[in-house]
């Protein structure tokens, strides 16, 4: 039994589209498919649609669960369903697995129809911009000419911020959370050694692993259990970890002594089981060259000139990863063109990952701004 | 007074200071109102007279209720200055009755000046007479516009309108105008340093 306010079983779709997609690398996809879910209703007026947009990890599962497992609760169910801040009885929403990903969406797992083999390194590298002109096509599949708001976390907000520069009239509100109008010189560090880590397995075979019939699991694990530290708190992982011993005393050897390395090899353990290693290093290629300024002399006001999109940003204050200076980058670029921004800091412990938790304070705020979107 | 009579008359003194303050600001201006609480006064300023802008607010529960208020709200903290608002961005800044709140004073001033054209600030004057009474009797006072307790006050800054006035000429910042009223809302004239409890002021950088 599902609670009250879940949207129940959900079944998840998918769509092809055979015009090909011009890509901004200047590669070309011939057509691909996206894997999608939906909530609650398209009204009449196709005015209450909102798109939630993934982040790394994430799919089109964002709410619900499958009815043939009952521990597939969508990853984002905290916050979308009926009565909830995202609320399902209101808005019709609906979540896409971004292209190249390996959720079920056109992705390097997918059969290259030129070779009638798995793509593996020859998937094209894809990025936001091509992230959001995949999902407009969805979106006029759906017949949505306008989103009533475009909402994401990390990565997923800086799709909800592409959406304003690409399809400025597409799009009437922003919510952009947890994320950041570039990388900084640390957050590619940070990507490049989870790169370097699924590039150096011997399992990786330049890509075509597939066609091996292995996968890179040591490297996908080092990938995720470096990513992991940087979503957490220093204070939080000090709370939850500080320097437990696995078996109540040192061990002297690499074995597992403290708890924490126990929690980070279980989490690349889980990750290295179901995520594609070809489609990781390419998230963390799109998060690396997202750079709206980057044509505007590195001007993100510039950059933002053309949006018309009242926005909703939000940091948290222990998250280090996308820390609020980077939040208040975007603030500062909408209000130099007069635009409408809602800006929170929120206070909460568990770094970036916060924008997953069901935080009080947090839901609340989204909840109230949500509510006052009309339809 | 009963608790319903309390809030009818806070409502009541809302309005006027909202009053005032509108009175100051051109139809369609942009504004920037620096600890902006709920949005209220940036509501009614859209409201009365179509203007447009920004609250910046510290406070997580006042910034909800903003968003609910369908104010446009920054939440930061003032006393690091305004560093990311552009110079002489808002026609007007407003400090509504929380510039005593905060400890960077001169600077708080200063940005407010870079950043819009003219300031509205809005103050409890200390030095109004039955403050001095509650001194003279031995306790800090508690009136109709210093309502707390000082075990128990936001304000870290007490200051009267000759303060005032002195710190502004110390600054090269001009008084444009100022309005003093008393305890009951009349715009008091004579000695406003005596017989005003709350002072406006319209400020400007000195040519």
């Amino acid at each position: 039994m599902s609670p009250s306010n879940s949207v129940g079983v959900v079944v998840p779709r998918s769509v092809d589209f055979d015009e090909p997609l011009t890509l901004k690398s200047g590669a070309s996809l011939p057509g691909f498919s996206l894997a999608f879910e939906t909530y609650g209703t398209l009204n009449a007026e196709h005015s209450n649609a909102v798109l939630v947009c993934h982040a790394l990890s994430g799919s089109h599962h964002v709410a619900g669960v499958y009815a043939d497992d009952p521990e597939s609760v969508g990853w984002w169910d905290n916050l979308v369903g009926p009565g909830k801040p995202l609320d399902t009885r209101k808005f019709f929403v609906v979540g896409v697995n971004n292209l190249g990903g390996c959720y079920g969406s056109t992705g390097p797992l997918s059969i290259n129809p030129q070779t009638g083999k798995r793509y593996g390194a020859d998937f094209p590298l894809v990025t936001v911009e091509d992230w959001v002109a995949a999902q407009a096509r969805l979106a006029d599949h759906l017949e949505i000419r306008t989103w009533a708001a475009v909402i994401g976390g990390s990565l997923g907000g800086m799709q909800a911020i592409e959406w304003s520069l690409q399809y400025p009239d597409r799009i009437r509100h922003a919510v952009v959370i947890a994320s950041a109008p570039k990388l900084s010189a640390q957050n590619i560090a940070f990507n490049e050694v989870a790169r370097q880590a699924i590039l150096s397995d011997p399992d990786f075979h330049g890509g075509y692993y597939a066609d091996y019939g292995v996968v890179p699991t040591r490297g996908l694990r080092l990938a995720r259990m470096v990513g992991h530290i940087t979503y957490l708190s220093d204070s939080q992982m000090a709370e939850k970890f500080g320097r437990q011993l696995r078996h109540g005393e040192h061990k002297f050897s690499y074995d597992v002594d403290f708890e924490i390395e126990s929690y980070l090899r279980y989490q690349g353990n889980k990750f290295a089981g179901f995520f594609d290693a070809n489609t990781y290093l390419m998230m963390t290629k799109a998060l690396d060259y997202f750079d709206p300024a980057y044509g505007y002399d590195g001007n993100l006001a510039a950059a933002f000139a053309r949006a018309r999109a009242s926005f909703f940003v939000a940091s948290f204050s222990t998250d280090w990863r996308f820390a609020p200076s980077r939040s208040r980058e975007i603030v500062f670029a909408l209000l130099h063109n007069r635009l409408h921004v809602v800006y929170a800091e929120i206070d909460c412990d568990a770094g970036h990952d916060s924008f997953l938790l069901d935080d009080q304070h947090y839901h609340a705020l989204l909840r109230a701004y949500l509510e006052n979107i009309s339809v | 007074m009963t608790e319903q009579e309390r809030r009818i008359r806070a409502e009541q003194r809302e309005r006027f200071d909202f009053a005032v303050i509108a009175n100051w600001i051109p139809p369609g201006e942009r504004v920037l109102d620096l600890g902006c609480g709920d949005g209220r006064l940036l509501r009614y300023l859209n409201e009365t007279r179509d203007v447009s802008g920004y609250g910046v607010e510290i406070d997580h529960d006042s910034v909800l209720g903003c968003i609910r208020n369908g104010v446009d709200v920054i939440q930061m903290d003032i006393e690091c200055g305004l560093s990311g608002f552009e110079d002489q961005s808002f026609n007007h800044v407003i400090i509504s009755q929380a510039l005593q709140t905060m400890h960077a004073t001169e600077r708080i001033l200063g940005e407010m000046l870079r950043v819009a054209e003219e300031a509205v600030v809005s103050f409890p004057n200390f030095a109004y007479r039955t403050n001095r009474v509650a001194i003279a009797e031995g306790h800090m006072p508690v009136s109709e516009d210093l309502p707390y307790d000082w075990f128990d006050t936001p304000n870290v800054r007490f200051f009267t309108i000759v303060d005032f006035e002195q710190l502004c000429a110390r600054l090269g910042i001009e008084i444009r105008e100022r309005l003093a009223f008393d305890e009951a809302g009349h715009e008091v004239s004579d000695d406003p340093n005596l017989n005003g409890s709350l002072a406006f002021y319209r400020l400007g950088r000195e040519a």
